[in-house]
Formats: C-alpha cells, sequence, structure tokens
C-alpha cells in the first residue's frame, strides 16, 4: 500500500460528472496529511477529452484504462478495470462520486479487493493513528455517523455529490495507460441501450436548481408552470409520491424516501407538505425554499425560505422576475 | 430454478431518531421495525415470478438480525415465500455490510440459488453496499436498482433497466445474477392476517455463525470498518419568511436568493 489517494474520474460519453472534479479535493486534503500524490483513474471508452478535463484539477498522476468494451458502464467490466487501476497504484484511499455508477462499483470492487467501503460521505479526515475516519448521513439524513477504517486495508469511499467545491489547477499530470483484460465472465452483462430519458429536461440527479411539485399542482398540464420556472433557472424538475402516484409525473422524477435523493445547491418546494419521507430526499440541499398555502406545512421547518401563498399565483410571478432579472 | 430473497428489517420510516445517551447508536426503545421498503419489492417479484413460471422450484427469504428479525421473515412468507432462513447471532451484530455480505455469501453457496434478490439500499444505514459485495463474492453478475426486470423463457437469462442520471440503462445478464430493486418495478402485496397465521407454519431455519462453514475466516478477511460518535443533523438555521402580496413576495425571494444565498 502507497500513501497515495485515488480518485475514479467518472465520464460518460467521454464527459466527466461534475462529481468528478468536486472529490478532487478532498482527496488533495488527505494527500497532504498522508504524504502522498493524488492519482485520477479514468475509465471508459473514447475517454480523452474527459482525461484531459480532469487535468485541470492539479492532480499529480493520472491512470486511464480504455477499451471498447468499456464504453458503457457494466458493473462486471467496470469491476475489473478499476480493479487492475487500484492494484497498479496501491492507494490507501480511493474516492469515487456516490452516484449512481460510484455506488454500484465501490461495493464490488470493495468485496473484490477486501476492501472496507463507506458510502455518500460527507466529510474525510485522517487520525494521528493513520485510520480514515469519514462522517455520512444515516437514516435518510435523521442522523450522522462516523466510519472509522482499518489501516490494513484499501479504504473505498464513496463522497456526495456537491459536498466539495470542484478542484482547479495545473495540468501536467503524469500519465500512465493501464491495459484493459476482461475477466473471465465479465461478458454475462450486456448492455443493450442507454436511452435518454425525458429529453431537454435535465435529471433531478444532475441538476444543481431542482422545482418539485407535490399534490397541490392537481394534474399533469398545471406542473408546466414548474416547468418554465425550470427552464428559465436551467433547473431540473422533481416530485413528491403522492404527484407521482397520481400520474401528474413519471416516478424518475420522484425526490424521496422511495425516490432519489437530491443535493442540489437550490431546492424550491412548491405545495409539498414536506412528510419525513420527502423531506430525506432533499433535505442534503444547500437552499431550500417553500411555497406553501399551509403555513404550518412541515417544509417550512428544514426552509430557508418560505412564501406562505397560492404557487398558482406566486411562481409565475417568481419566473417573471428571474426573467427580468436575466435580462 | 431457485430464488433467493434477502431482507433486512429496519425502523420505520416515519420514526424520530434520536441518538442513545453513549453516542454510539441510536435509540432503540420503542421504535417500530418493519421491512425495509426496498425489500419488500424483491419479495414481491419473487413471489410473483413463482406464481407466473412452472420452473421456479421456491423462493427462500433470508433475514439476518436479532429474535425480533423473525416477523420479518413471517411477513415474507405471509406474502408467498416458501421457506426462511435467520441468521441470528450476537457476532452479526457487529459487522459492517462487507462482512455481512461475506455471511450471506457461505449461506447462499451452500443454496445454489439461481436468481438473489434484494433492496437497492436498507433504509437504516443507507449505505447499498451488500447487493453488488453479495454478488462479487458468489461471482455473479448483478444489476443495482433495477426498475425493469423480464425474465426469459427459458430463465438462463434476464433483461433489466436500471436508472441513471437523465437516462435509463438496459442490460442483459445471464444468470445466476443478483438484482437489486428500486421503487417503480413492483409494490408489495399486503400480508393478510390469515396468511400470517399461516405463515407460522412455513419453515424456517435459524443459523448461528457456528452454522455457517467458514464464517470467521471469511468476515476476517474484508470490511471492518466501524461506526461510531452518532449525532444529530446539523440544525438549520430558521427560516425566512418572505410575506406581501405574489408579485412582491417573489421579487423579494429572487433578491435573497441572488444577494444573500447566493445561489441565483
Ligand atoms: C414507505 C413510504 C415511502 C414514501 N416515500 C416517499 C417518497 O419517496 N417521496 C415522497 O414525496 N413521499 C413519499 N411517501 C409519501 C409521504 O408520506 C407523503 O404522503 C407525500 O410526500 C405527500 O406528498 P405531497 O406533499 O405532494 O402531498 P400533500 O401531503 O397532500 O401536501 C400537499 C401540500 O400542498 C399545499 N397546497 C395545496 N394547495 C396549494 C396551493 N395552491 N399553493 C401552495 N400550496 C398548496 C397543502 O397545504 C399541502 O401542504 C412515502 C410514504 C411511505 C409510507
Amino acid at each position: 500500500m502507497t500513501n497515495d489517494i485515488l480518485i475514479f474520474a467518472e465520464q460518460r460519453g467521454n464527459k466527466l460528472h461534475p462529481a468528478a472534479l468536486q472529490i478532487v479535493t478532498p482527496a488533495k486534503e488527505l494527500a497532504i496529511k498522508t504524504g502522498g500524490k493524488v492519482v485520477a483513474c479514468v475509465i471508459g471508452g473514447n475517454i480523452s477529452a474527459a482525461t484531459d478535463a480532469i487535468d485541470q484539477t492539479g492532480v499529480d498522476a493520472i491512470v486511464t484504462v480504455s477499451d471498447a468494451a468499456l464504453e458503457n458502464y457494466s458493473a462486471l467490466t467496470y469491476r475489473s478495470a478499476f480493479a487492475a487501476a487500484l492494484e497498479r497504484v496501491q492507494p490507501k484511499v480511493a474516492l469515487l462520486p456516490a452516484t449512481f455508477m460510484g455506488r454500484d462499483l465501490a461495493p464490488r470492487v470493495g468485496a473484490r479487493l477486501k476492501a472496507a467501503v463507506a458510502t455518500d460521505v460527507v466529510e474525510l479526515a485522517i487520525g494521528d493513528d493513520g485510520a480514515l475516519d469519514v462522517k455520512r448521513p444515516i437514516y435518510n439524513g435523521k442522523a450522522f455517523a462516523s466510519v472509522k477504517f482499518p489501516t490494513d486495508r484499501l479504504a473505498l469511499v464513496s463522497v456526495r455529490p456537491n459536498t466539495f467545491p470542484a478542484a482547479t489547477g495545473g495540468d501536467s499530470a503524469a500519465r500512465e495507460e493501464i491495459p484493459y483484460a476482461a475477466g473471465a465472465g465479465d461478458d454475462r452483462i450486456t448492455v443493450k441501450e442507454v436511452a435518454k430519458a425525458g429529453g431537454e429536461v435535465k435529471d433531478v440527479t444532475e441538476a444543481d436548481i431542482i422545482v418539485a411539485g407535490g399534490r397541490a399542482l392537481k394534474n399533469e398540464e398545471n406542473f408546466n408552470i414548474l416547468f418554465e420556472l425550470a427552464k428559465v433557472l436551467d433547473a431540473a424538475v422533481g416530485a413528491s409520491r403522492a404527484a407521482c402516484d397520481a400520474g401528474y409525473q413519471p416516478h424518475s422524477r420522484q425526490i424521496g424516501l422511495t425516490g432519489k435523493t437530491v443535493t442540489p445547491m437550490l431546492y424550491i418546494a412548491c405545495g409539498i407538505s414536506g412528510a419525513i419521507q420527502h423531506l430525506a430526499g432533499m433535505r442534503g440541499s444547500k437552499v431550500i425554499v417553500a411555497i406553501n398555502t399551509d403555513k404550518e406545512a412541515p417544509l417550512f421547518k428544514v426552509a430557508d425560505y418560505g412564501i406562505v401563498g397560492d404557487l398558482f399565483k406566486v411562481i409565475p410571478a417568481v419566473t417573471e422576475e428571474v426573467m427580468r432579472m436575466k435580462g | 430454478m431457485k430464488i433467493l430473497v434477502v431482507v433486512r428489517q429496519v425502523p420505520d420510516s416515519t420514526t424520530s431518531i434520536k441518538i442513545a445517551a453513549d453516542g454510539q447508536d441510536i435509540d432503540r426503545a420503542g421504535v417500530k421495525m418493519v421491512v425495509n421498503p426496498f425489500d419488500e419489492f424483491a419479495i414481491e417479484l419473487g413471489v410473483q415470478l413463482k406464481e407466473k413460471r412452472s420452473d421456479v422450484e421456491g423462493v427462500t427469504a433470508l433475514v439476518v438480525g436479532p429474535k425480533q428479525a423473525a416477523e420479518a421473515l413471517r411477513t415474507a412468507l405471509a406474502v408467498g415465500c416458501d421457506d426462511g432462513i435467520h441468521l441470528d447471532d450476537d457476532a452479526f451484530t457487529k459487522l459492517d455490510e462487507l462482512q455481512l455480505a461475506a455471511v450471506i455469501a457461505e449461506v447462499a453457496k451452500a443454496g445454489g440459488y439461481d436468481l438473489v434478490l434484494t433492496g437497492k439500499q436498507e433504509i437504516d444505514l443507507d449505505s447499498g453496499q451488500l447487493g453488488p459485495a453479495l454478488a462479487e463474492l458468489l461471482d455473479i453478475p448483478h444489476v443495482g436498482a433495477a426498475v425493469k426486470f423480464e425474465l426469459s423463457d427459458d430463465g438462463k437469462s434476464f433483461t433489466a433497466s436500471r436508472r441513471i442520471e437523465g437516462a435509463e440503462e438496459v442490460v442483459e445478464v445471464k444468470t445466476p445474477a443478483l438484482v437489486t430493486i428500486d421503487k417503480g418495478l413492483v409494490e408489495m402485496r399486503y400480508p393478510s392476517l390469515p396468511n400470517l397465521m399461516k405463515a407460522k407454519k412455513k419453515p424456517v431455519k435459524a443459523m448461528t455463525a457456528a452454522d455457517v462453514a467458514g464464517c470467521a475466516e471469511a468476515t476476517g478477511a474484508i470490511g471492518g470498518s466501524t461506526l461510531h460518535d452518532f449525532q444529530p443533523p446539523p440544525e438549520r438555521p430558521p427560516g425566512k419568511i418572505i410575506d406581501g402580496e405574489p408579485d412582491e413576495a417573489a421579487k423579494e425571494l429572487v433578491r435573497l436568493l441572488r444577494e444573500e444565498a447566493k445561489v441565483l
């Protein structure tokens, strides 16, 4: 084991996931403590642009594994490629973004390399005994706990998106290409298709701003006023379970315990009461706005800003004001 | 075809979570325990496969946990699983998720299952490590957080979809395999009272660490992270309520978001 910190620079279609730039920030801090290097690992098909992009963050070295078989994510091919990179670099700690890919890959590779794993981490530190100690939300953000890693094993950590600012720095990292060797039986998964969902609107898991609607929207058509606001804010549209179950929006937009967990910079909840299961999916947002006719609605308790009022009047006014501001 | 459903028992999602006095766990007194909602989907999928297909020999539900976790098994049996395995030993309570996967892997290997189903994550620790780690230890493929699942006629493969950022991944996978289930695929039927009574007669095999071959070696060789210092979430400062007519309130909100919160 070296003192290096490796980051998994997640990319799809030669485009880095924004969270890949963010995890370099805690990686640099850890590397100062361990006295090791920060090594980025890029895996995929054609990854030249993604590799150049991660080189803008001031990492010390980059290892790449590229092969046509890695064009799309498969749990099997990616675990073989990522395990090969980890075995080559022998880092003390490896960070991944806690995205669909990172959350799927970390435990699989962790089991393969007999490592220890923590998911969706928001703070990282290395103690005086050299052990990695991290903090993560549990019980849907109703509590936090620290997780201490053993010192004699690789620590694999997925980091919650939007927790750290994107890193910046020089672009002269040493690059090394690791040949891809397919593992036996890796062809047991074939990726048939990656179908873009939702057309031009952003997905809730990749947006910096989310405008979410609840049962109060009453039907699918009324959601258009949220889409209009989302458009001027370059935001995604989310929904409560009540709104999804009623068919106003597809379940792919559901936020909450049994929907998606999101941590955007800004979350605007419109006509959502704020049931504990909804809060579970969005209370990690940086800034929360609640718009509700009922001043007792629980969402106001977690909101930074609230308007007690009719969303059908308030939202169009907000849209107009944002348009004016943006000129 | 044999199906294994891995189930966990978790505090009900509406429970308010208090930190224990010593700060090393949550306060478990009076907490209502339920089947992990994502595992409910896995149970239902397993049961539906058995109902629809003649080649499914049986659906086994497995739970790890103290005596009380038997209730989760009973729910699984009441909605249609055929038999249960209850891994109950004090030694299991200190294991991390990867070590738990190692124990379950030893049990699953002995059972020779073609399909292993479980929830995409547990709603207490929210780690979601068990499924992918178990698949790796069993050396079988897995699909994480599936929202569609279609088994081929011969049962040798299936097609599944999983939602990712802004898209859906469609994969074809050879069995034996493991699938973790997300919301939207199925909803578990309600366990009726008569079925809960009947479930009492279905076979449940209780196993301790001593009954699991290679348990100590398997758990000693992996994971080993420890949870400590539980804390309540950081307090949010009280929010600002913006008064006024909709037009004025909207203006003030946009101003605050831009100048004070700096998010626009
Ligand atoms: C196991 C389990 C899992 C669950 N998972 C989820 C989940 O993932 N996500 C989720 O969201 N829920 C989930 N729920 C459901 C949750 O408990 C609530 O039922 C749901 O969130 C309510 O949705 P809502 O806020 O849209 O509707 P309601 O609770 O009906 O609230 C509607 C709100 O709109 C306000 N309103 C009405 N008219 C207007 C108007 N004109 N302008 C402004 N405000 C108005 C009302 O005052 C009210 O506060 C789950 C429940 C369970 C048991």
